[in-house]
């Protein structure tokens, strides 16, 4: 098994590693110390305290709060969007591109959807702007929850101990 | 039956050395695999851990005949889609069925050949026809598990010392099977009696040498017979090598150790997904889902019967289980009905085409088998475009479900890496690979003809989170895709190529921009009689992007008649060339004749119509969806994108915020403090803009109280709720709708034919479908 340094891990997430060392990460086994060095290179980049334990977007991350050890979902400007096991987008902002005219706004005409078929949804974080995502469902379509993690079996697999309130 | 078996002079029980039945053998292997959890019983890998070098090197040797097999196989072929994009594979199986190891190439048939080696064993061909040395079988029933008619497998079973010792598969994607639309993945037909030649597991060939009745019915039956034969040779050369090659490890290892390895490898590829799932993914549940268009109300959809013309969606959501010990469930629930079209599929095609994809992340090794299915529980409710189960269902391009489907499943499970860390494995999605060019006719050498441009095999791929997706790359099917030499491709077809330029803007915005689709602009030359349509998605986008990213451009069509081209050649005026970059400016028109009869829209789909020497044809290959918002993406590769020409100057601004100089030479330079000032405008305009989500849910609610949207979209969510009361109660507890609000198909006015009496192919006399999924 191959095994990576954090300043590695660190290019990784800002996207300046070098393609020999992607490409070995791409091909070998999967090096088991990468959680704890990825978490280490997320919580330099942010300015909460609260621990960071798993990364939801590249602005948004499920913590331990260091408040209450409740476990929320975080935006890196600090806006907290909740329970983790509830869905973060019920506290976004939301702007649905469902016109013509708000669609080339993104793409020339012909190259995008026909609203009466498909709407763009794209999520904002209320505090900072930033998009944390973009759902591309027919009209009518619930929000997706895209990911519930199970936290007490992913310490379990990892050998770890888990935070308190999971 | 007893009489049958006599008069054909077969007799049960002696292919084996237990004695037992191929039946028998098999079921006694599931019932031990659902016994123990571990295939076959297989609690150790006795022959691995006590000799891992001889395992080794019967895996080696195994997998290296498979692979020199299919390169040597593949050049008997003369069909560019299997000499070119190499649209063939060699698949080793155990005498169960269960695959061993397989070539490179399509990996989606290690299960549709496994499927039809299980339907012969599970109907007693054992009987009748009758299995000996030197038989091949022929199968491209979608019914049996195949993909689409046009995959061609001929399956050889593999005897040494009077007993079968195994099965060897190959296929091929033939030009063309004889379907009502030319061209392998067509569209018109609506039913599998359109669909081209059906072949069900048929004894084709008896001591190594095909049937002439099959040559020559299977002949009659199909447009391309050049392409066709040689395919067969090409398969059938294949297998015997592959078979060579069995017996003679046999002769070297003997044949305990290989039969041992033959079920213990396929325990080692279940144990290999566990493994590498525990890894790189999450416990958890993931959600996804993706959408196509099936747009038939439009004129230029010509289909055999009234209950096929109307605008429809394909809806497929998928719910992934992570679970604690490592295995994996895929859950389809709530996708909608199937249809009166060619985009339906089979439980084993929808299974097994998943692991395409994931041998391209989840299981990136050379050791595809049977294996990872047995860690793998699907659930693919009955009625669903993935388990019609209605033996009239047409499946020519089941791809375009196929694949539309799979991307979200690439995109969903790809949260899990990127939630632990695994960056480099992450991928935003992947374009639907469209359009299909296809069609037939009389070519330039005077041949009755069909097409099927593969030029889709490289479209741009999704964003990962740490790069971007790479540029008429490959497609989601075909990891070693391949665009195809334009050379090769006006030898194929009578259509001259004036240009093949990268298609700007239709990567998908982000942090990490898609690949970038490209288009050929095709005009057609020399033919005597020529038709085309056009095969992809318009209407809607089968991808999102990832966290923050776009979904990548949407397709539209561009044809043109009565052009005036040969006149303008000889006149030597201005000519179509190169890029249609924004499509709303309509630049090729400028260079036609006066009268030329141009469609520029966003109908996609087409059926079969004549195109007319100098005629032309837009074949743009899509993009692929974006990961992380755009306002993260780097100064430099905006500006780089600008300067590459994969950039509209309207969609850095708009977009990126970009603010950019561009000198005489048209070379731009990106400002990058105004750059950054203005992207935090833009997030201060995204919060001007947009309204709390509970607050927008009201108005939507509003909506669906009023039933206010398309036909096309009641009618997916019809179908859905007719086929699943849980996506229904879902559906309404989300939304907070009253608990006496409905929508029944019946209320829309939609053809309902075939929606609610199904004719399954388990109702014919004598037949027992292989059925390996939840349904
Ligand atoms: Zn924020």
């Amino acid at each position: 098994m191959s095994t990576y340094t954090k300043k590695q891990v660190s290019d990784l997430v800002k996207g300046t590693l070098d393609w020999d060392t992607v490409h070995l990460m791409l091909s070998m086994p999967k090096d088991e110390a990468r959680y704890k060095l990825y978490m280490e290179v997320l919580q330099e980049n942010v300015s909460y305290d609260d621990k960071i334990i798993l990364a939801v977007g590249p602005h948004l991350n499920i913590v331990e709060s260091s408040k209450d050890q409740e476990i929320i979902i975080k935006c890196d400007c600090g806006h907290e969007f909740g329970h983790y096991s509830k869905n973060w987008k019920l506290n976004a902002l939301i702007y649905v591109r469902d016109n013509v005219e708000k669609m080339k706004e993104v793409y020339p005409e012909l190259m995008a959807p026909d609203t009466n078929w498909q709407v763009y949804r794209e999520y904002y974080c209320p505090s900072c702007g930033i998009m944390h995502d973009v759902e591309a469902p027919t009209p009518w379509y619930p929000v997706m929850h895209d990911i519930q993690p199970d936290l007490k079996t992913f310490f379990e697999w990892l050998d770890m101990p888990a935070p308190a309130k999971i | 039956m007893t009489i049958m078996k006599n008069a054909l002079g077969y007799t049960p029980g002696v292919l084996l050395e237990s004695g037992l039945t191929l039946n028998d053998h098999r079921n006694a292997i599931q019932e031990r695999t659902a016994k123990t959890g571990f295939y076959n019983g297989h609690e150790t890998l006795e022959f691995k851990d006590k000799d891992p070098i001889g395992y080794e090197r019967i895996f080696s040797k195994v997998r290296a005949g498979l692979v020199n097999s299919r390169e040597v196989a593949k050049k008997i072929a003369a069909s560019p889609i299997v000499e070119q994009e190499g649209e063939l594979c060699f698949t080793l199986y155990n005498p169960a069925g269960d695959c061993v190891a397989t070539s490179t190439g399509i990996i989606i048939h290690v299960g549709t050949m496994g499927a039809a080696i299980k339907y012969m064993i599970q109907n007693d061909w054992e009987s009748n026809p009758g299995i000996s040395d030197g038989d091949m079988f022929t199968n491209n029933d979608c019914q049996v598990g195949n993909v689409h008619p046009c995959d061609i497998a001929t399956i050889v079973p593999i005897f040494y010392d009077g007993f079968l010792r195994g099965w060897v598969g190959g296929m091929t994607h033939v030009i063309d099977t004889g379907a009502v639309g030319p061209g392998s993945m067509s569209n018109g037909q609506i039913q599998r009696f359109g669909d081209g030649i059906q072949i069900s597991c048929r004894k084709t060939g008896i001591n190594d040498t095909p049937l002439r009745d099959y040559l020559h019915e299977s002949q009659r039956n199909i447009r391309t017979t050049k392409y066709w034969i040689l395919d067969e040779k090409t398969r059938i050369a294949g297998c015997h090598m592959i078979r060579k090659m069995l017996t003679e490890v046999i002769e070297e290892e003997g044949v305990e150790a290989v039969e041992k390895f033959m079920y213990e490898v396929i325990e080692d590829g279940r144990r290999g997904l566990v493994k590498r799932i525990k890894a790189m993914c999450v416990p958890g549940t993931v959600k996804t889902v993706a959408f196509v268009d099936v747009p038939y109300s439009h004129p230029d959809v010509h289909v055999p019967s009234t209950f096929a013309k109307m605008d429809s969606i394909m809806h497929a959501p998928c719910e992934i289980t992570v679970k604690a010990n490592g295995t994996w469930r895929l859950d389809f629930e709530g996708c909608s009905r199937w249809g009166w079209h060619t985009y339906n599929t089979n439980p084993t095609a929808f299974t097994s085409g998943i692991w395409v994809m994931m041998t391209q992340s989840l299981v990136p090794t050379e050791r595809i088998n049977d294996g990872p299915r047995y860690a793998t529980e699907f659930r693919c409710p009955a009625g669903t475009w993935t388990n019609p189960k209605d033996r009239r269902t047409a499946h020519a391009d089941a791809w375009h479900f196929l694949v539309s489907s799979w991307s979200s499943l690439w995109r969903g499970i790809s949260r899990t890496y990127f939630a632990r860390g695994y960056l480099e494995e992450v991928n935003a999605g992947n374009s639907n690979p469209c359009n299909w060019l296809q069609g037939g006719g009389v070519n330039q050498d005077g041949e009755v003809h069909a097409v099927n441009s593969f030029e889709t095999a490289a479209c741009g791929t999704g964003a990962c989170a740490m790069k971007d997706g790479l540029n008429h790359a490959a497609a989601i099917w075909n990891p070693e895709g391949d665009m195809g030499d334009i050379e090769i491709w006006e030898l194929a077809e009578p259509l001259l190529y004036m240009g093949r330029r990268i298609k700007t803007n239709t990567g998908g915005y982000g942090k990490y921009r898609g690949g970038l689709g490209y288009e050929t602009l095709r005009m057609v030359w020399n033919s005597a009689d020529w038709t085309m349509f056009f095969m992809g998605n318009g209407y809607m986008n089968s991808d999102w992007g990832l966290m923050g990213g776009y979904p990548s451009a949407t397709g539209y069509r561009f044809e043109a008649h009565n052009t005036g081209l040969k006149e303008r050649i000889a006149e030597g005026k201005s000519l179509p060339l190169g890029q249609d970059r924004d499509p709303s400016l309509c630049e090729y028109e400028k260079h036609l004749g006066p009268d030329a009869i141009v469609k520029r829209d966003k109908q996609c789909i087409t059926t079969e119509d004549m195109f007319d020497n100098g005629d032309l044809y837009l074949n743009y290959l899509r993009g692929g969806p974006g990961f992380g918002d755009p306002l993260d993406r780097e100064i430099a590769s905006i500006q780089e994108d600008l300067n590459q020409n994969f950039l509209m100057e309207e969609f850095a601004i708009k977009i990126y915020g970009a603010v950019f100089t561009k000198d005489d030479e048209g070379v731009y330079t990106i400002d990058a403090a105004k750059t950054k000032a203005r992207q935090a405008e833009i997030r201060k305009e995204r919060i001007g803009r947009g309204v709390p989500v509970r607050e927008w849910m009201e108005t939507e609610r509003a909506k669906i109280i009023d039933k206010d949207a398309s036909l096309a979209v009641q009618q997916m969510f019809a179908s859905s709720f007719y086929l699943s009361a849980k996506f229904l109660a879902e559906f309404k507890e989300f939304w907070d709708l009253p608990a006496d609000w409905e929508l029944p198909e019946e209320e829309l006015g939609t053809p309902m034919y075939g929606a609610r009496h199904n004719i399954d192919i388990g109702d014919l006399p004598d037949v027992h479908p292989v059925i390996m999924v939840e349904e």
